[in-house]
């Protein structure tokens, strides 16, 4: 536990003065996330700016520094049976609660448990002029001023560096349980949408390998009752299956082809490519191994109602997100503007424009 | 950066009206006194003002083109839904244009399988249950306004209700909205997908009140309908005990669908006018509503009832089947006209505090109350801390309504010093604009300024709500500081009394 708060406002102050833009770098699992941007470029450090602050299980709220590690967390919210329940992807034990939420990124529950967006109630942030703010705060609902917590889920630090996070958290469900079954891409997607539409504990759904997996967390009753109404077979080690496909650690992922991020409609059929694919979120997103040209993979994403990024590996010199409409660009240089009015934040890691 | 809050243009009535009548029909647009007068508030009618002109487009072209000429004349413009907000959020601005969304009411498309549903943004909060409910379906946010406030409404408030705990805010069930910006582009933000690439402009969008962009159009969650609910109601002897309870039940690791707090005067006074069987000696009443499967719920149902005995209630009840259950809400649900019986007015507070405070919060506005001579009830959205206390007083008694509106003020303060903030659902408005710098610093108030200026360089989208300005800040804070502690009466906080 260390406080940096004081380092990273004259860090920002001086970046600032020399008008030097800086690399905002937490545990350094995410490198491979985003556009490569210059290897020259100082780092600004938040590794060492690490600690829970304040948790109180029974009010679901804990407040740690951003550079935070998720395994501290999952260490002391383990010992209260409470969770993130954005279930946050470990992409190396380094992985921290700020990396998570300028990422914006959420493992297989976030359908039914939300994302990290979705749990995050406010935030410290150091603009860049150096001044240090605060939006939002620890209770669950607060509607005072614009919700500038939220709007840094996916900014990929380019409006700030944030210092101190504070989230919702849950209890962990008193049974989990697995069940897999046999089939085709197609029908695994068909099969989720409907089994979402029935009142069920259902936590998870995913596809890959002509196997279909849906998973149950609820009280031990709901999960075994639901467990035998819908039949299949159980999965076995089912916790590991989930934690490997959260982590991108499933064979699947193991690979130096590009992994394109479909984040799209739940009832999507996506064509035939000659790549591979992966369903998972119960068909709102889907993992594409290929090689493909961004406009065409976004083709593909807005005739199945929603968006494509090239998550890992292809040309990360080139756009890797989805290409905004001119006027919601323009909204997104207004804001950074608003915020970083010199640019000293990750300098083209979102987009190159920006 | 602009810190501005007014905005004077130089169009008259007449020729603006003339204008609109050119693409809008004449009926639509309105500009003679006695047809303007509703409009001139929302829920929230102490603070009124009559507005320049009230135009109802029928289309989004109609309403991009009322915005691109009110863009070119530097005129204010006020989105209006059904105007339910208790914050004066939609009052309307004397040199402005109320653009209501009242003819956008349909719901577009429902997608059973997808769980989603697209609206028009003057749609019912409550008509997209209704429409979704053939498939099993529901929207869950309830806004206790639900069967008059508008999706579009939801959207500039981030509406809440009693299910928030379990089922979110507005912001967590959206999937995307369509907005005209205040030079009457088109944009979406959002999609059919989960989440979008980039920085999250949505979720910004969300609780701006109308300052940042116009909502045409709204894509909403759908969630399938529990099984089952059942409520647990108990009757404890302190307040105390009641929040411990709480949080003993979250400690169980259940998340009740909905978990409700009432302290004695509120339940005299529901009890007095719903007839629900509330206990009237006890101290503080909760309402625990379970839902799920059949087998969950009454697995939790079990829980939580020995767990309200084990920690000492007075009196637990639960329903056995769905009349018992709505006559158990009916209380509940009916506490503000109850207490509107009780006293010639009330004024709803909507202050968040941690859970943990509630004890504290509660005997220090007990104290208040005594100190200022004026009764409170409260009612608590136990499960995620969201306090709405009801200050009694009558407004025809001179000088009542500036000291209800000191002791509102009072208490959001002392929600922010435990912790909490200012406002958990009903937004800030004109109403608790003064409080703001209560919650927020110069810096913070001044990036809220820049965010505005991003998507509305000349300030015409709601001005003078929401955000203060930083004149107003200061005003406060040499306010505060020349203020004695506990001399509410000469501290003229500049606020509202409503009546429903």
């Amino acid at each position: 536990m260390s406080d940096k708060q004081v380092q990273l406002v004259d860090q920002v102050l001086a970046a600032r003065e020399r008008r030097q833009p800086v690399r905002i770098v937490g545990g350094d699992t995410k490198a491979f996330m985003g556009r490569s941007t210059d290897s020259a470029l100082p780092v600004l450090d938040l590794s060492g700016h690490t600690g829970i602050l304040t948790y109180h299980p029974v009010e679901l709220v804990l407040t740690a520094r951003a550079g935070t590690t998720l395994a501290e967390l999952d260490a002391a919210l383990s010992e209260h049976n409470q969770m993130l329940s954005f279930e946050p992807p470990r992409f190396g034990k380094n992985s921290t609660l700020g990396g998570t939420l300028a990422c914006h990124l959420s493992g297989p529950g976030r359908p039914w448990w939300g994302s990290v967006r979705d749990q995050v109630l406010g935030v410290r942030l150091i603009n860049g002029q150096g001044e240090a703010l605060r939006f939002g705060g620890q209770v669950m609902k607060n509607v005072a001023g614009y919700d500038v917590s939220r709007l840094q889920a996916g900014a990929m630090g380019t409006l700030g560096v944030m210092t101190e996070i504070s989230l919702k958290v849950l209890p962990r469900p008193a049974s989990t349980r697995t069940l897999v079954f046999d089939c085709e891409m197609d029908e695994a997607v068909s099969i989720m949408n409907r089994r979402s539409v029935e009142a069920k504990p259902l936590s998870a759904a995913c596809w890959l390998d002509n196997k279909l997996y849906l998973r149950l967390s609820g009280a031990h009753s709901a999960v075994d009752a639901t467990l035998s109404h819908w039949g299949g077979s159980e999965l076995m080690d089912a916790e590991h299956f989930w934690h490997r496909l959260r982590d991108h650690q499933l064979d699947f992922f193991c690979t130096s082809l590009p992994l394109w991020r479909f984040s799209v409609n739940p009832t999507a059929r996506m064509p035939g490519l000659s790549g591979q694919w992966l369903v998972d979120w119960g068909g709102a997103q889907r993992w594409y191994l290929g090689n493909a040209e961004l406009s065409e993979m976004e083709r593909i994403a807005v005739e199945a109602g929603g968006q494509v990024s090239l998550f890992r590996g292809g040309d990360r010199s080139a756009e890797v997100m989805h290409t905004p409409p001119q006027a919601v660009k323009a909204l997104q240089q207004r804001l950074k503007h608003a915020f970083d009015p010199d640019g000293l934040f990750n300098p083209g890691r979102l987009y190159s424009w920006m | 950066m602009s810190d501005r809050q007014d905005v004077h243009p130089g169009v008259s009535r007449e020729v603006l009206a003339q204008k609109f009548r050119a693409f809008i029909d004449p009926e639509y647009v309105i500009s003679d006194d006695e047809t303007l007068k509703p409009y001139e508030c929302d829920g929230l009618s102490v603070y009124s003002e009559m507005p320049m002109l009230v135009v109802l487009p029928e289309t989004v072209e109609q309403a991009q083109q009322v915005l691109r000429i009110c863009h070119e004349e530097r005129v204010p413009v006020v989105a209006r839904g059904a105007g339910t907000g208790l914050c004066a959020g939609a009052m309307p601005h004397r040199e402005g244009v109320v653009l209501s969304m009242a003819k956008f009411n349909r719901i577009l498309e429902i997608n059973p399988v997808a769980r989603a549903a697209r609206v028009q943004p003057g749609v019912r909060n409550l008509a997209i249950s209704e429409a979704a409910g053939k498939y099993g379906l529901y929207y869950g946010p309830d806004p206790s306004s639900q069967i008059a406030c508008t999706i579009g409404g939801n959207v500039a408030e981030n509406s809440g209700g009693v299910h928030c705990l379990k089922y979110g805010l507005t912001v967590h069930n959206l999937l995307s909205v369509d907005l005209l910006t205040v030079e009457g582009e088109r944009i979406t933000l959002g999609s059919e997908g989960l989440d979008s690439c980039g920085m999250d402009l949505l979720a910004l969008m969300t609780g701006s009140e109308g300052l940042l962009g116009i909502v045409t159009e709204v894509r909403v969650k759908l969630l399938p309908k529990p099984e089952v609910a059942q409520v647990v109601m108990a009757g404890f002897d302190s307040v105390q005990t009641a929040g411990d309870a709480v949080g003993a039940i979250i400690a169980e690791g259940i998340i009740p669908g909905g978990l409700e707090m009432m302290d004695s005067h509120a339940i005299v006074a529901a009890e007095a006018f719903a007839k629900a069987g509330y206990p009237t000696e006890a101290k503080a009443l909760l309402l625990c509503e379970v839902d799920g499967t059949e087998e969950e719920v009454h697995e939790h149902i079990d829980a939580v009832e020995s767990l309200f005995k084990r920690l000492g209630a007075t009196s637990v009840r639960t329903s056995h089947n769905e009349e018992e259950r709505a006559r158990l809400w009916q209380g509940r649900k009916s506490a503000f006209p109850a207490v509107g019986r009780i006293s010639p007015d009330y004024y709803c507070m909507d202050g968040t505090i941690p859970r943990g405070q509630l004890a504290h919060v509660l005997t220090e506005m007990e104290r208040m109350s005594e100190a200022c001579g004026l009764r409170v009830a409260n009612v608590f959205h136990a499960g995620d801390g969201n306090l709405h206390p009801l200050i009694l007083f009558d407004a025809n008694v001179p000088g009542e309504l500036e000291k209800t509106e000191d002791f509102g003020g009072r208490i959001l303060e002392l929600c922010v010093a435990v912790g909490g903030c200012i406002t958990g659902e009903h937004g800030v408005g004109v109403e608790k604009i003064r409080q703001m710098p209560a919650q927020f610093n110069d810096l913070d108030i001044a990036q809220f300024h820049r965010i505005k200026a991003a998507f509305d360089p000349a300030g015409t989208l709601n001005p003078g709500k929401g955000i203060p300005t930083l004149r107003q800040c200061q005003e406060y804070r040499s306010l505060e500081m020349s203020i004695e502690p506990n001399s509410g009466a000469e501290n003229q906080l500049h606020r509202e009394g409503g009546h429903e």
